[in-house]
């Protein structure tokens, strides 16, 4: 009984692990946000899954006609792979069906300031950011 | 007394045969439509998020100049990466294009481009064309095609750099 038990804590240990590892890029990452978002509107108090959600499936029409929106070429439902205009595939966005996706904060944001710039036709806001992200991380 | 039948030697000359089968049809390849996938990290990186990693050897150098030259506008995206990368992906390109280190596998598809021109797309490369005149429109259209630069959608080991007839 005993050594079973061992065996099974360590186990959930080592699920738990990569897991506790991963959180570590993204949360910074949201905490540069936050602190940006706050700066830029006095009234800003959290980020919300929510809108972050509703942020991936908008079609903001300010871009280029063939991306609309985040979710014309990642899906609609963040865990399953997306496909970009020149037909390579894209691994999914939430961060659960790809861990290791938002590990450099470098590549984040050359990624947001690309993809805002082709969906939005704009720079993302950090507010925005965030609610994406926050999105991602919970999904 | 029953006569055993000889496993042992057939099944060594099925072997030799299906190795050396293999090994004239990679041979076969690597002379016709053979194009060394690229290996260098960074490029891989940086041209493969958004579309295949192409081979330099599709492209003659100068091809390769004038492409990284505009990344601000590559085929409508703004692709534009910092100067000190730009330049060591410039010179891996360069290096590996048709008319360099590339040669011996793309010198056949960069036939027939005139000397002073230097063409960005590889679909429109005049061998190219030929090779792909009977896809019909449709195929092209097909939601797992998308597009012309999604050679792996029909060429499935293209990522390996193997472009024969599928």
């Amino acid at each position: 009984m005993k050594p079973k038990l061992i065996l099974a804590l360590a186990l959930s240990s080592l699920a738990v692990l990569p897991l506790a590892a991963q959180a570590g890029p993204i949360d910074a990452q949201l905490a540069t946000y936050k602190a940006a978002a706050a700066a830029a509107d006095a009234q800003f108090t959290a980020f919300s899954a929510e809108r972050g959600k509703a942020f991936h499936n908008r079609a903001f029409g300010g871009g280029k006609p063939d991306t609309p929106a985040c979710a014309s070429c990642h899906n609609e439902n963040p865990r399953a792979a997306g496909r970009a205009p020149t037909g390579k595939v894209i691994e999914p966005v939430a961060l659960s069906a790809t861990p290791t996706r938002y590990a450099d904060p470098a590549k984040v944001e050359k990624w947001f300031t690309r993809n805002c710039k082709e969906v939005l036709g704009r720079a993302c806001s950090p507010q925005e950011k965030g609610d994406w992200l926050t999105y991602m991380a919970g999904q | 007394m029953k006569t055993k039948f000889p496993l042992r030697p057939i099944l060594v000359a099925g072997l030799a045969l299906t190795a050396s089968a293999l090994l004239w049809t990679e041979a076969v390849a690597d002379g016709k439509h053979f194009f060394p996938p690229v290996t260098d990290t960074k490029v891989v990186a940086e041209c493969g998020s958004c579309h295949m990693t192409f081979s330099p050897a599709m492209l003659p150098a100068r091809s390769w100049q004038k492409m990284m030259g505009d990344l601000g506008k590559h085929f409508g995206d703004d692709a534009s990466i910092d100067p000190q990368l730009n330049a060591e992906i410039t010179a891996y390109l360069v290096n590996n294009a048709a008319d360099a280190n590339g040669g011996r596998y793309g010198g056949k598809l960069t036939r027939g481009i005139a000397a002073t021109s230097a063409p960005l797309r590889i679909t429109e490369l005049p061998k190219w064309q030929r090779e792909h005149r009977e896809v019909p429109a449709w195929e092209w259209r097909h939601k797992e095609v998308r597009s012309k630069a999604n050679c792996v959608a029909c060429h499935v080991d293209a990522e390996r750099g193997y472009y024969d007839d599928d």
